[in-house]
């Protein structure tokens, strides 16, 4: 799927292309004008289940909660044949092997939030070593926050730097780089961070840790999907994407598929080049899936919550 | 770098081309067999006794039999405009005017879903715009000059505005409905009565406001809407009792009604044709420009005076629109109109497919680049794909004159001055669009540009409260906002 990488020299980020806010929002909104109806939102509404990193992130998890979390992983809704999993659970580094262990071979990846999740604000040093660790206890992808806080004081290098170095200590798992778009505020900021963490060698670019409000929105998510455009249009290489927080309502998740489609087309379509960082999408999606199947709206009562 | 897919990577089709079929139900419009004229708050049989069909241009099936006004019918209407003028219209207070006005604005909005699906139906527009666009704006028109009608003196102070006498109002096909409301709503509010002719190809929308204005009480005579081709609406605007004419159409129609009316006293405003530039400088924010590119001249499949059908591009960033540009046209869907997801629809007549055709031939003829979207267009019906032209000179006919279809001429340029020159060098002047960051660009384009409309960082968009007009061959008078007041008045 990845085309020839060619050499392209990193440009200055101090002129990333600008957005137009109105038209990035009413583009944005164009999307949810199409109607996505019997066998498309099926498979849309497959295609989202696959695609979601099932998430826990509490100061009070546990090695009992993130195990019932890697159990519904696998077993969505055994009362629906055919269903796919989600494509990976997302956890602190402290809660990495014990996902690992009880995901075993299901193919389901252990994502774990590292880089002093969701602040940023600790020592390079300290960061790293919270990767490695994550890394070591099985992680196979890193979901990092960038330094906002250099990112608004114009410390470009200072971001970039730091990515490359958090990639490094990567290894093979993939790396997600956490905007927080909430933080940066404008869209231009959007797309400068995008920029950034694409050429300091992010595998995804991700917007928010959920901690933030707002966290991803419909005109964000599409600023970062053109972002990847252009950089697969100068470099060859694909970017995948993954919007998080405040995605919960599989009418809206169908809506972000619409906009990926139309932005970047087939080849993204799949869990390998987007994600939905959600913790409660599953379960509205599960009973969409139900009432395509039996014709009526079942209870919550009939979806596990967790 | 990337891992191998996983194995629990689901591949399923989405395919933007292939969405599944969303149709809008056909249930709420109630399309009658035969429609008559509407004269005098009664629908009546043609003096001509003649009937043409209005077909659907998306399927080619017929809809309905529509009467064929002749002069005598005309004049009938006129008659009877011109007693409910000086009877009664003329007469009545203005809050009481402006009452009806609001009456039928809403009248419209709960009958938005039957409106947009005939709209789409006889015109072959997309349910969607039909729908977000057409419709609402409609209703919005007829709400604002509602406003209007009790404050004239307050639109125009020191000033004593006096209504004109009946106006004789002919509207084009693109936009029905909205024309409709774009001609009727200042003219009630000012205190006009009305001869109204819809186009022939669409009168469907027409004939259903006038069922509305039927049941919203209004005096008998004051709105007579009648429908025929051209014949009919020469013979309105060569009525001797006609005291004001509004036209929208074509630039050729306009020169002949502009000598008609020559050395009479009616007043007249003229809306024609349009060559818009719409322009993208190298700073402009891109992907959106390229949305504005694409609303500029695929929005109602390029059937808009004012669309942006020549795009000039500064030189630095031609490559990268276009790039993004047919990225952009690979992923509207074309079809049937009253699919909810359809972006572009059918071409309004066969008549006018065959003038779009001929363009594009013009336009290969010429030895222009021609890149035109990969879609399938339906067997049946009339359809045309998104199309464009690159290499154009400012001397390629593609260029020069105004096509009315899904059609663009793109052109590159280097410097500010050389595409303000480029963009004034065209007999039209009704509209235009400049993509830039930066302020003054804008304000320095838009002072120097001859165009009634400029739009900055956006395209196509359309308000009651602002004015709408041309100059040059494009014709003058405003509509819309406070000025489509003063185009109904002596003051």
């Amino acid at each position: 799927m990845i085309a020839e990488k060619k050499m392209v020299a990193v440009p200055d980020f101090r002129y990333s292309p600008h957005i137009d806010h109105v038209g990035v929002e009413e583009r944005a909104s164009r999307f949810t004008k199409r109607s996505i109806k019997a066998e498309t939102k099926v498979n849309g509404l497959k295609l989202t289940l696959n695609m979601i990193d099932l998430t826990t992130l509490e100061g009070k998890d546990t090695d009992g909660k993130v195990k019932q979390l890697c159990y519904k992983a696998q077993h969505l809704h055994d009362a629906h044949q055919g269903l796919p999993t989600v494509a990976a659970i997302c956890v602190y580094p402290s809660m990495v092997s014990v996902a690992k262990k009880t995901l075993g071979d299901s193919g389901i990846n252990v994502a774990s939030v590292a880089t002093a999740f969701p602040s940023g604000q600790a020592s390079r040093d300290v960061k790293i070593r919270d990767v490695k660790y994550a890394v070591n206890n099985g992680a196979d992808e890193i979901d990092m926050v960038i330094s906002r806080g250099r990112f608004l004081q114009g410390d470009y290098n200072f971001v970039f730097d730091e990515i490359a170095a958090v990639k490094e200590a990567c290894g093979t798992a993939r790396l997600k780089v956490i905007l927080e778009t909430g933080e940066l505020v404008t869209y231009d900021n959007v797309r400068k961070a995008s920029d950034i963490a694409m050429y300091a060698g992010a595998d995804f670019i991700k917007t928010s840790t959920g901690k933030v409000t707002p966290a991803a929105t419909m005109p964000v998510t599409l600023v970062m999907l053109e972002a990847i455009r252009d950089f697969y249009y100068k470099t060859g290489k694909m970017i995948a994407m993954k919007p998080a927080g405040g995605i919960s309502k599989s009418k809206l998740a169908l809506h972000y598929l619409v906009m990926l489609q139309e932005t970047l087309g087939e080849a993204w379509m799949n869990n390998h080049w987007f994600r939905f960082g959600a913790s409660s999408l599953a379960n509205d999606v599960l009973m969409q899936l139900e009432k395509e199947r039996t014709g009526v709206y079942q209870s919550a009562n009939y979806f596990s919550i967790d | 770098m990337a891992k191998a897919i996983k194995n629990n990577t689901l591949k399923l089709k989405f395919d933007t081309l292939k969405y599944a079929p969303a149709p809008e139900s056909k249930s709420s419009a109630k399309i009658d067999a035969q429609y008559d004229l509407f004269i005098n708050g009664k629908f009546e049989k043609p003096l001509s006794k003649k009937y043409f069909d209005t077909i659907n241009p998306a399927t080619e099936e017929k809809l309905a039999n529509v009467a064929d006004a002749n002069a005598a019918d005309v004049d009938k209407a006129v008659k009877a405009a011109r007693n409910a003028y000086n009877n009664v219209w003329s007469k009545m207070p203005a809050k009481e005017r402006g009452k009806y006005i609001y009456r039928i604005a809403r009248m419209i909005q709960e009958r938005a879903r039957e409106f947009s699906v005939i709209e789409t139906l006889d015109g072959g527009k997309p349910i969607r715009e039909s729908r977000d666009i057409d419709i609402p704006l409609a209703a919005n028109h007829f709400f604002y000059y509602a406003g209007w009608a009790d404050k004239l003196e307050y639109a125009f102070p020191n000033k004593q505005p006096r209504s004109l006498g009946v106006a004789g109002q002919i509207i084009p096909w693109n936009f029905p409905l909205l024309m409709a409301a774009w001609k009727i709503a200042p003219a009630l509010a000012t205190g006009n009565t009305i001869v109204l002719k819809p186009a022939e190809t669409t009168p469907l929308t027409a004939l259903k406001l006038a069922e509305i204005i039927q049941e919203s009480d209004l005096p008998p005579g004051v709105v007579n809407i009648i429908t025929g081709a051209g014949a009919t609406g020469a013979a309105i605007v060569n009525h001797p009792d006609i005291n004001k004419i509004a036209f929208t159409g074509s630039t050729e129609v306009g020169k002949i009604i502009q000598r008609a009316v020559a050395g009479t006293n009616k007043k007249t405003t003229l809306e024609l044709g349009g060559k818009a530039a719409n322009i993208i400088f190298e700073d402009a924010a891109i992907d959106q420009a390229v949305e504005g590119i694409i609303n500029g001249i695929y929005f109602n499949q390029g059937h808009v005076c004012c669309a942006g059908s020549r795009l000039f591009v500064q030189e630095p960033v031609y490559k990268i629109v276009m790039q993004k540009l047919k990225d952009r046209i690979a992923t509207l869907i074309v079809g049937d109109p009253m699919d909810k997801n359809t972006d572009v629809g059918a071409i309004n007549s066969k008549q006018q497919l065959e003038t779009i055709h001929k363009y594009i031939n013009i336009g290969k003829k010429e030895g222009l680049e021609i890149f035109e979207s990969s879609c399938v267009l339906p067997r049946k019906g009339f359809f045309c794909k998104p199309t464009l032209f690159t290499n154009v000179a400012q001397s390629s006919r593609i260029a020069q004159e105004e096509i009315f279809g899904p059609v663009l001429a793109i052109q590159t340029f280097r410097t500010d001055d050389e595409v303000i020159e480029k963009a004034n060098n065209t007999p039209f002047g009704l509209s235009a669009g400049v993509w830039t960051d930066k302020g003054s660009k804008v304000f320095n384009l838009t002072s120097k540009l001859r165009a009634g409309v400029i739009w900055a960082n956006t395209y196509n968009k359309f308000d009651p409260t602002s004015p709408f007009g041309g100059y040059k061959e494009s014709g003058f008078g405003r509509e819309g906002g406070l000025h489509g007041l003063g185009a109904y008045l002596k003051l």
